[in-house]
């Protein structure tokens, strides 16, 4: 699905990712979770395509195809979602306007046809009723006076309706108290199948409490200090990470 | 008359020895360069014009030497170009003709911009200049609409038709509210005025349709010098809809039109405008400088004039929707949206003058400046003693695409009555990185999030506009400002 070789990037000239290796199998969940300016957010914005993060050696293979050429709509299509740590408000723009382009754009480039309105609005209804979100969200501008907790539940759904093979989660738990955290939660795992995978960025393990993952990596000064299973969480969680970093440096 | 066929030898006589000469055949014909009194007097010749006619474009003539004497061209606008020669320029020219003989013989980039804004295969012909068999579907629609209207006492004509066949009232309305002596294009608009539309409703006539939409087709050769007058008696309703959202190439470097709107008690008119003339190329070559005059007075009590406009188009706009608010109660709105990509230049806005008691007014202007280009806001609001309990809202927001281009906000207020309450908020933003790439990691093209973005900025004026137009224009404004990013 995901292969990372020796990825290094740098934004304004500052090298941020010095060298990840990182695979993710159909099905699998990863959890990357490590210290504030480990290159968390960086990773997510480089696989995404984001300008101004570039890639100075190593590739990244989607599904065995360099993402490297491809601008940040190609890999959308091609399947990548990207749930934002701070999602973006687009002022007058209805979230149902929006989402059904994405949807469209998306469906075009599988060589689908355009969902049609109604079609759109049973199922946007559907995965609203799913995440406990009220359906006059449909109709409000993009993020726009939402909650920091409305926000990271219409990242889910958006997520839910575009239902992407690879998905990354930059800190959607953040913000979110332990209700909606466990409604997100659900959310994701509804999208869990042995063809998808996510990426689950994350400060805390609680998140993964309802999240479980397959793999938990320790990012740190921009490389992967160390990897291991579910229970590495819960071991960051009760020494931190001078621990890891420290043995890591020995 | 036998003066008018006099002039006509005249001038006819003097192409003669014109290095140009007349471009003469069947279809066409094209007066030399220059601007007379004899030019003025071919014009009303050629239409036929009764003498008071004549009088009226002669008077505005001689106004207009008078002005370009004195102080020539307006010099105020946050525009700038190089000084216009008057005597290089065609005043008349009978309709184009037509050329070519498919579409194939049409520039390509042309019709790529018709497919993306989704334009009806005929139209795209009749636009793009192809010669079209006489009998087309729309010419049908056009005459059968026609004779509806007629039989509500509903008057929808040409210009020219109006002159010769409702005197009367073109006598009484032509220049009552646009003076022929206003400024100094609609002063030589006044004189040289190529035709228009005109629009007559009766007292308590609600027209059923939006004017216009079934004959923009026909009407789409609107010429240089274009001359509207809109007459909504009392109590009656009309929504009019002007322009179209193709690309319109035209050889006309200056376009200096007038609109005239006059609504009685009670009456409503709804003036609608899709304006994209050719803009010039990228580097600011070409394109049409567009200096128009609109404005409508609100006559009789609770009456209420709307101008809504989304001007995408032309190398300059220079143009001020107005309302005059005469009678008691009556209201006045202007819905803006104006783009300026690449070299393009835009000043525009909206006079609202009070007079009347509580009358009201809303401005709502949207500016989108993007490339090299200057998009300037400049509106009135005037509150005269009389207007007691006035109210105006006025917004005007800014949105720049790139760090080239200037957003300009510049308000007039001026207030003589102390019970009137005028508020004014502006806001100037720009596109920012983070709304492109969100966009477009949820799969939309660059192109598709910058016109999704700008449309939601639009969204208050494009919700005015008829649905048909709001759909077209929404396209415009994404084709617009296509290559605006990155």
């Amino acid at each position: 699905m995901l292969e990372i070789k020796n990825l290094h990037a740098t934004v304004d000239g500052k090298d941020i990712l010095r060298g990840i290796n990182l695979t993710i199998n159909p099905g699998e969940v990863h959890a990357i979770m490590g210290p504030n300016g480990s290159g968390k957010s960086t990773l997510s914005y480089v696989l995404a395509g984001r300008d101004g993060y570039e890639v100075t050696q190593g590739d990244i293979l989607f599904n065995g195809r360099s993402l490297l050429g491809l601008e940040p709509e190609e890999r959308a299509r091609e399947g990548l979602f990207l749930a934002f740590q701070y999602p973006v408000e687009i002022p007058g723009v209805a979230n149902a306007t929006f989402l059904r382009s994405a949807v469209n754009a998306v469906r075009k480039h599988k060589g689908l046809a355009d969902m049609d309105a109604m079609t759109f609005l049973k199922t946007a209804k559907a995965k609203m009723k799913q995440l406990q979100m009220d359906e006059k969200f449909l109709q409000r501008a993009v993020n726009m006076g939402f909650s920091g907790g409305e926000k990271k539940r219409n990242e889910v759904f958006q997520m839910l309706m575009l239902e992407p093979t690879l998905a990354i989660l930059d800190e959607t738990d953040s913000g979110l108290d332990i209700d909606a955290l466990k409604i997100v939660a659900e959310g994701v795992n509804a999208l869990r199948s042995p063809e998808r995978s996510a990426l689950v960025i994350t400060h805390y393990q609680r998140l993964l409490d309802y999240i479980v993952p397959d793999v938990v990596h320790v990012l740190a000064g921009g490389r992967i200090i160390k990897t291991g299973g579910k229970e590495l969480a819960l071991e960051l969680e009760a020494k931190g990470y001078a621990d890891v970093i420290a043995a890591d440096a020995a | 008359m036998a003066a008018n066929a006099q002039t006509i030898e005249t001038v006819e006589g003097l192409a003669g020895d014109y290095k140009y000469g007349f471009v003469t055949d069947i279809e066409s014909e094209l007066l030399p360069k220059g601007l007379s009194e004899d030019t003025v007097r071919f014009i009303s010749a050629k239409k036929e014009e009764p003498q008071w006619m004549l009088d009226w474009r002669l008077r505005a003539y001689k106004a207009w030497l008078r002005m370009a004497k004195e102080k020539g061209e307006p010099g105020w606008a946050k525009v700038s170009y190089p000084e216009i020669d008057f005597q290089d320029i065609h005043y008349y020219s009978a309709p184009k003709k037509k050329t070519l003989k498919s579409l194939d013989e049409v520039d390509p980039e042309l019709l790529a911009t018709y497919e993306k804004l989704g334009i009806p295969l005929k139209e795209r012909e009749i636009l793009a200049g192809v010669a079209v068999d006489a009998v087309f579907d729309s010419v049908s629609v056009a005459t059968t609409f026609k004779g509806k209207l007629k039989d509500m006492g509903i008057i929808f004509c040409s210009m020219s038709e109006a002159v010769r066949e409702h005197p009367e009232l073109v006598q009484k309305y032509l220049g009552s509210v646009v003076p022929v002596t206003d400024n100094f294009y609609a002063t030589l608009n006044s004189a040289v005025f190529s035709d228009g539309s005109f629009v007559y409703v009766p007292p308590g006539v609600r027209c059923p349709m939006e004017l216009s939409t079934y004959f923009r087709i026909n009407e789409a050769k609107t010429g240089q010098f274009e001359r509207t007058l809109l007459i909504c008696d009392k109590g009656a309703y009309v929504s009019y809809l002007e322009g179209c959202t193709a690309p319109m190439r035209d050889e006309n470097q200056l376009h200096a039109a007038v609109v005239e709107l006059v609504c009685m008690e009670d009456a409503e008119i709804r003036y609608a405008t899709v304006q994209n003339w050719y803009p010039g190329d990228k580097n600011g070559k070409g394109g049409i400088y567009n200096f128009v005059t609109k404005r409508g007075a609100c006559r009789g009590a609770r009456s209420k004039i709307s101008w809504t406009q989304v001007e995408t188009g032309s190398a300059i706009t220079w143009k001020y929707p107005s309302v005059i608010l005469q009678g008691d109660d009556s209201v006045g709105e202007f819905y803006s949206v104006a783009v300026a990509n690449n070299a393009q230049q835009a000043d525009t806005g909206t006079k609202m003058i009070h007079m009347g008691k509580n009358t009201k007014s809303t401005i709502i202007s949207k500016g989108i400046s993007a490339g090299r280009a200057q998009n300037t806001y400049r509106g009135l609001v005037r509150v005269m003693p009389g207007a007691a309990g006035a109210r105006n809202y006025s917004q005007c927001d800014s949105l720049l695409i790139g760090d080239r281009c200037g957003g300009h906000t510049v308000p007039y207020i001026e207030v003589k009555n102390r019970s009137a309450k005028v508020e004014h908020e502006a806001t100037t933003s720009r596109i920012s990185d983070d709304q492109l790439f969100y966009c477009r990691q949820r799969g939309l093209s660059e192109e598709d999030a910058v016109s999704t973005i700008v449309n939601g900025f639009c969204k208050e004026v494009l919700q005015k506009l008829p649905m048909e137009f709001a759909v077209e224009a929404q396209k415009l404004l994404g084709v617009s400002l296509e290559g605006s990013v990155g």
